[in-house]
């Protein structure tokens, strides 16, 4: 579905990812990990066009992204969420996930203007099924929530209104940037099994950065481990969880104990 | 200070701040000193409020003692703290302030009678002396102005120890008799429709003001109206909001149908000056609306926005009058109309196409010379084959309709013209805000990149916003020139721009009603760029007020005079999370949200 191949950007002399080779299948669910500033996010923004590759090709079913501004890889079927959450803090949590559902509808100043039938039947399939989405985290995002702004949502939330307003841009591919963070143990769990119901009943292939080695070990069919914009280790979770190399670039630490990363970031 | 509150754990906040007291001493002491240097005190003499008691210019520094105090005198009460009892002591706080301010006057009184400065500062007048010393000697100038200053100063901070109810009371009187005073040519215009010359002959001075009997019976209506209506409205109000959703439409609807009604036969009993004057401000209400889709609604800062107002003038101009030096199709103004919309719109995207690919600053000041460029060009011998340069272009006739023409000599029919288009705008602005295009134009406002992200395509919405801008613009400087009559490149000075601007953010960004507002008070009151006001006397001083309103507003109510609530969350970000967590509508903690 997505094959990337020679991926390489520099940021001045700093190469933030060097020679990347890397391949999604539909209906997989990779996880991405690595120390901090391996280059995973870089990675995702190469991805979805807001930074331009230095070399390499990136190829999503069958054409390349290369030179695509990001919203037209938005409309292409690829969406994404933010490491540091980055929602429309102001707009009402049901207009994030409305106005993400841009590249799908097109009503234009006549049809508002006019309030032709087309349009009026278009803000109503847009409502539904920004409702629909948000419905996806039971009760959090509803009723009474729905008209109130988003910055007045807990953060756990927030991270969850993210995942929403990518849904509602209808992808094929989902680009999670560390969907747990910052989530305690009992919330991560619970959207862990939320990652796994978003490719069984919503049909996403899902790429996820994270640094919660329990929510990698359970959601992901796979592993890619970047340092320093390299790949240095690729497999199923077990395989890679014991590479000598993984454990070295993290400092020597065994990876997968309950000792994640999380704790040693600020 | 006994602890007056019940609960020992709630702290009261401190006593006077004495160190705050003495700023605003000074504060007034400059600003007087500013404000009688500034030539207003002589400037507006001529204008009386309450004739012969009180003049515009003595009140261009009495305020400043009473609003002083009552600035210096409000305090924070942060969250679990109880508000002090106010006591002598703040009125002691508010007299030293008074006299701080009159000390200014009386120290510039002083200079003027020894020293001639009038080379650099050309109010330092024995003009100025004369009226500062109420035409007596110096020393009981400087007397009556500090009795004054403390008695005034003592009021300002009075209004923080007298019950809240009574300080609402006497402040609805002032405003009252303020607002009368200064609205008297629309008033006096009024009643004459209504034929009651009697009544605005026994209130009005012939020559400006109110007559010391008319503010007696102003104040009076002032005190006994809010007694006899009480509550009533809020009542009213309520049981319309308590009404079911689709009666309160209803309701709303009729309102808004009586209002329309009101406003269409307005102009009938309104003489020519109150008519040329609304007129002038629904021009500004048009070309505000649509600044605010581009400033307010998608968060780009156009500082050059009279370009759309001078192609939208020009093109009229070209298309209709039979002057037209290079290309005279004389179009009836209808059909030209159209062509106006269309090659405005086209300008819109020329201009726009550049200038969005930038951001911020980079973008204002691009915009800002592109605003400055085009009227170059109109002014420019290269195009004047086409219009007129300097000589600009004359003759252009009115607006036929069925009924009538409209044109500059009679004010009515271009109020009642430029009300149609007021109307379309604000329906335009409505429904775009509401649609999926100004859902997107406010994600852009939030956060452009990530817009972008979300599969909006950036680059087109925001041309989207510089075109329909430009458009509204365009009704506008369609509307001026066959107003008018006839069209210069002086009419399309930079400064139109940042007059604008500053009715948008006055009025509240981002919200209809405020632009509405905006445009009211600045262009209804002060004047616009060149069109006069209801204060004429300001003309001189209208961009000092402009400037010291902008920066006031900046400081102290950036969201503007009628707030749009989004905007307002925006600008005080941190309040409004603090009230929010107060009332408990923040999800602080998740496992509340777990059935
Ligand atoms: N726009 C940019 N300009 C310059 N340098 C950048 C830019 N974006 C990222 N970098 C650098 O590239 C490197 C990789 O950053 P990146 O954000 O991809 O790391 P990461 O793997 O996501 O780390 P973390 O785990 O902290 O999120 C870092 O050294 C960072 O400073
Ligand atoms: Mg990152």
């Amino acid at each position: 579905m997505l094959q990337i191949t020679d991926l390489s950007v520099t940021f001045g002399g700093l190469h933030a990812l060097k020679n990347l080779q890397f391949k999604v299948d539909e209906g997989e669910i990779v996880s991405v990990i690595g120390p901090n500033g391996a280059g995973k996010t870089t990675f995702f923004n190469m991805i979805s066009g807001m930074v331009t590759p230095t070399a390499g090709d990136i190829v999503f079913e069958g054409e390349s992204l290369l030179g695509l501004d990001p919203s037209q890889v938005t409309e292409r079927g690829i969406a994404r969420t933010f490491q540091n959450v980055r929602l429309f803090a102001n707009m009402t949590i049901l207009e994030n996930v409305m106005v993400a559902q841009h590249c799908r509808t097109d009503q234009r100043v006549f049809g508002a203007l006019f309030q032709t039938r087309a349009f009026k039947s278009e803000e109503d399939a847009i409502r539904n099924y920004g409702e629909e989405v948000l419905s996806f985290f039971g009760s959090r995002l509803v009723g009474y929530r729905l008209d109130q702004p988003a910055s007045v949502l807990s953060y756990a939330n927030r991270r969850r209104l993210e995942i929403a307003r990518a849904m509602a841009t209808r992808p094929r591919l989902l680009l999670l940037d560390e969907p747990v963070a910052g989530m305690n143990p009992r919330e991560s769990a619970e959207l862990t099994e939320l990652i796994g119901r978003l490719r069984s009943e919503w049909g996403f292939t899902i790429v996820m950065i994270e640094h919660d080695m329990s929510v990698v070990r359970d959601v992901s069919d796979r592993v890619v481990v970047l340092d320093h914009g390299e790949t240095i280790a690729q497999g199923p979770y077990s395989h890679v969880a014991n590479d000598p190399k993984v454990i070295e670039a993290y400092l020597g630490r065994p990876v997968g104990s309950e000792q994640t990363d999380e704790e040693v970031r600020p | 200070m006994t602890a007056t509150s019940a609960n020992p754990s709630m702290v009261e906040t401190p006593g006077v701040a004495w160190r705050k007291q003495i700023r605003f001493a000074l504060i007034g002491a400059l600003s007087s000193v500013f404000i009688a240097l500034a030539g207003m005190p002589v400037g507006l003499d001529g204008r009386s409020i309450i004739q012969p008691v009180l003049s515009m210019g003595f009140l261009s520094l009495l305020w400043v003692p009473f609003v002083m105090a009552t600035l210096a005198g409000s305090e924070v009460v942060l969250e679990g703290m109880t508000a002090r009892t106010r006591d002598s002591r703040d009125l002691l706080a508010g007299g030293i302030i008074g006299l701080g301010s009159a000390g200014g006057l009386v120290l510039l009184m002083v200079l003027i009678q020894n020293f001639n400065l009038r080379d650099p500062l050309v109010n330092w007048s024995p003009q100025l002396l004369n009226l500062l010393s109420f035409n007596r000697s110096l020393g009981v100038g400087a007397l009556l102005w500090l009795l004054l200053g403390l008695i005034l100063g003592v009021l300002g901070a009075a209004m923080h120890v007298l019950p809240k109810k009574l300080c609402s009371r006497i402040r609805t009187v002032v405003l009252s008799v303020l607002a009368v005073s200064v609205l008297e040519t629309f008033l006096t215009d009024l009643l004459e429709g209504f034929g009651l010359e009697a009544l605005t002959d026994f209130v009005y001075y012939k020559r400006g003001g109110l007559e010391v009997g008319g503010a007696l019976l102003v104040a009076a209506l002032a005190l006994i109206i809010p007694l006899l209506v009480g509550t009533r409205i809020k009542d009213v109000k309520e049981q319309v909001v308590g009404l079911p959703a689709e009666e309160r439409k209803r309701v709303n609807l009729i309102l808004l149908a009586v209002s329309a009604a009101l406003l269409l036969v307005l102009p009938f009993f309104l003489g020519k000056i109150a008519n040329e004057l609304l007129a002038n401000v629904g021009l500004f209400v048009l070309l505000a609306l649509g600044l605010n889709v581009v400033v307010g609604l998608a968060g780009i800062l156009d500082l050059g926005y009279v370009a759309f107002f001078a192609v939208g003038g020009y093109t009229t101009a070209v298309l209709t009058s039979p002057n037209s030096p290079g290309f005279s199709p004389e179009l009836p103004w209808p059909i030209a109309l159209i062509v106006v919309v269309v090659i405005t719109g086209i300008v819109g995207l020329f201009i726009g196409a550049p200038v969005i690919r930038m951001r911020g600053d980079y973008l204002a000041i691009v915009t800002l010379g592109f605003g400055e460029i085009i009227r170059l060009l109109f002014l420019s011998d290269w195009l004047s084959g086409w219009f007129g340069g300097a000589q600009g272009i004359t003759n252009i006739p009115g607006v036929e309709v069925g009924i009538g023409t409209v044109k500059g000599t009679d004010p009515r029919s271009v109020f009642l013209l430029v009300l149609v288009f007021c109307a379309i705008a604000i329906y335009v602005s409505w429904r775009l805000e509401n649609s999926r295009l100004g859902r997107a134009w406010m994600a852009i406002r939030e956060d452009e990149d990530v817009a972008e992200a979300m599969g909006v395509n950036t680059t087109n919405t925001k041309l989207m916003a510089f075109v329909v801008g430009a458009v509204l613009a365009s009704f506008s400087g369609a509307i001026f020139s066959a107003k008018v009559g006839s069209i210069f490149p002086t009419s399309f000075l930079m400064l139109v721009s940042i007059i604008i601007l500053v009715v948008v953010i006055v009025g509240g960004m981002g919200n209809i009603a405020g632009v509405i507002v905006g445009a009211l008070v600045l262009i209804g009151v002060l004047g616009g760029p060149k069109q006069p006001g209801l204060l004429q006397e300001f003309s001189q001083f209208k961009l000092l007020i402009y400037g010291a309103l902008l920066v006031w507003m900046m400081l102290k109510r950036p969201e503007g005079l009628v707030p749009n609530v989004r905007r307002t969350r925006e600008l005080h970000q941190e309040e409004f999370l603090q009230d929010a967590w107060l009332k408990g509508e923040i999800d602080t903690d998740d496992q509340e949200d777990l059935q």
